[in-house]
């Protein structure tokens, strides 16, 4: 009996798993992600510490990876399941951009995330590839390819002074706004009270005078402010989290605690192989 | 005792509430309006690509007549294509999907017959409008590619969610949803193989 019904909770759990992504990435190690070691420490710690300073100064995220095996996938579609894998960028402004090279392939792509498509255009990172990283690579200096590459795309995601300065601004008064109890919080304690708590004293006071006795229309009025009540409640908190900021992103300075902050990708970018 | 009863009735109406919602009431309008909401995203992409082609015609301009020939043959699919919509109440109709597929297909192949008889002219392929207009239309194409694929994913989900229980049961009676189309991409004779011409003309 216990077996059976084991074997059906395996069956069920198997039905309800979501498939598998079909390719597996190598781990977001940090702003240079050297998957197929082609590019010396001393240049990667310089690489790390621009990159770093792009995110203070614009908050963009911009990662290097090179990836030993594409696994049979064109490197445009290998790009972007990575940048959305490792979620680089901000979740509200999706602002991530990558540099993959994947050496064995003989193939470079920038990969940009939906809220940099204007900044990072299709045809201005095609031009940074032919211009920048390609001759390079094709003179048998991938390393030196990628470091001009990466200098070309840093120029471009640079904010001028004072936008930077403006958006450096909002980032502190996020930051300090979220010491303070959240006002979503108030809403919810306060629905609580009014559509949980009141009632239930009311009622209770009621039947004192009216005895037992519960009719129909009682339960479906409970069923109504519940889930009014329940829908306010996670309104009120899933609104609480847009005065937290973004979340992930910020973890960039302490060394190694690198993370992406959720940001998509939806194929913008260009390519190029050599 | 008047409190510990209407903590239970409070406790009964909870569990009511949530197998409602646990039946569909919610997660299927959800999920119907991620796919639409993506639908609105392949859509977007299309007209992005519909909106490059008048700058095919500029750098045509140095070619010959035969890649003149397949510009118009791109600019009449266009016509045809921009005749045909979709829109977000169309995505059950499998074969005003297909005509839409069809139509899209054709600037598709066009475009990349025309980019690949470009590669002809070195003193058109050199210049830097080319090199933008050619990856602008490159990147297009991918997001297109990705767009289709989100949409397809979420078309997937919307109707195992119609047809799985218990979603399923608010989605026949309350929502009476229908299945909706995936998005399949028809290239003309794809499933034939091309013949090389290798005899130099």
């Amino acid at each position: 009996m216990l077996r059976s019904i084991l074997t059906f909770a395996a069956a069920f759990a198997a039905l309800l798993a979501s498939p598998l992504s079909a390719q597996d990435f190598p781990e977001l190690s940090g702003r240079v992600v050297d998957a197929a070691n082609i590019i010396d420490e001393a240049a990667e710690a310089e690489l790390t510490q621009k990159l770093e300073a792009l995110e203070t100064q614009s908050q963009r995220q911009l990662v290097i990876a090179t990836v030993p095996d594409l696994q049979g996938y064109d490197i445009s579609d290998y790009g972007y399941q990575l940048g959305r894998a490792w979620g680089i960028g901000d979740a509200e402004r999706n602002d991530g951009a990558l540099l993959i090279v994947a050496p064995n392939e003989r193939k470079v792509r920038i990969e940009v995330g939906y809220g940099l498509e204007g900044y990072l255009t299709d045809a201005l990172s095609s031009l940074i590839i032919q211009n920048a990283i390609l001759p390079q690579a094709r003179a048998g200096d991938l390393q030196a390819g990628i470091v001009a590459g990466t200098d070309a795309i840093i120029t471009q995601l640079q904010l001028p002074e004072d936008q930077a300065r403006l958006i450096a601004a909002e980032a502190g008064e996020k930051r300090e706004g979220k010491r303070g109890i959240p006002f979503g919080f108030f809403l919810a304690v306060a629905f609580v009270f009014f559509f949980f708590i009141l009632p239930m004293i009311r009622r209770g006071r009621r039947r004192r005078y009216r005895g037992k006795g519960r009719d129909f229309g009682d339960t479906v009025g409970d069923i109504i402010l519940w889930e009014v009540g329940s829908a306010i409640v996670r309104g009120a908190l899933s609104g609480g989290d847009d005065w937290g900021g973004g979340g992930g992103g910020f973890g960039g300075g302490f060394g190694g605690g690198f993370s992406g902050g959720g940001g998509s990708f939806g194929g913008g970018g260009a390519s190029g192989g050599w | 005792m008047s409190l510990v009863s209407s903590i239970r009735n409070l406790a009964i109406a909870a569990g009511l509430a949530l197998s409602l919602s646990a039946c569909g009431i919610n997660s299927v309008p959800a999920a119907e309006e991620n796919a639409k909401a993506k639908w609105a995203d392949v859509e977007a992409q299309f007209q992005r690509r519909s909106n490059l082609i008048p700058n095919l015609a500029e750098v045509a301009q140095g070619a010959a007549e035969n890649e003149r020939a397949i510009l118009t043959e791109v600019t009449e699919a266009r016509a045809r294509a921009t005749s045909i919509n979709v829109t977000a109440d169309d995505l059950g109709d499998g074969a005003k999907m297909q005509e839409f597929a069809a139509a899209q297909g054709q600037i598709s192949q066009g475009i990349g017959r025309l980019l690949a008889s470009f590669e002809a002219y070195p003193q058109i392929t050199s210049t830097q409008g080319f090199i933008t207009l050619q990856s602008q239309l490159e990147g297009t194409e991918n997001r297109i590619a990705v767009a289709i694929r989100d949409y397809n994913e979420a078309v997937r989900q919307y109707n195992t969610t119609i047809r799985t229980f218990p979603d399923t049961i608010g989605a026949n009676i309350i929502h009476g949803a229908e299945p909706l189309e995936p998005y399949t991409a028809v290239t003309e004779g794809a499933e034939v193989a091309p013949e090389l011409d290798l005899t130099s003309n």
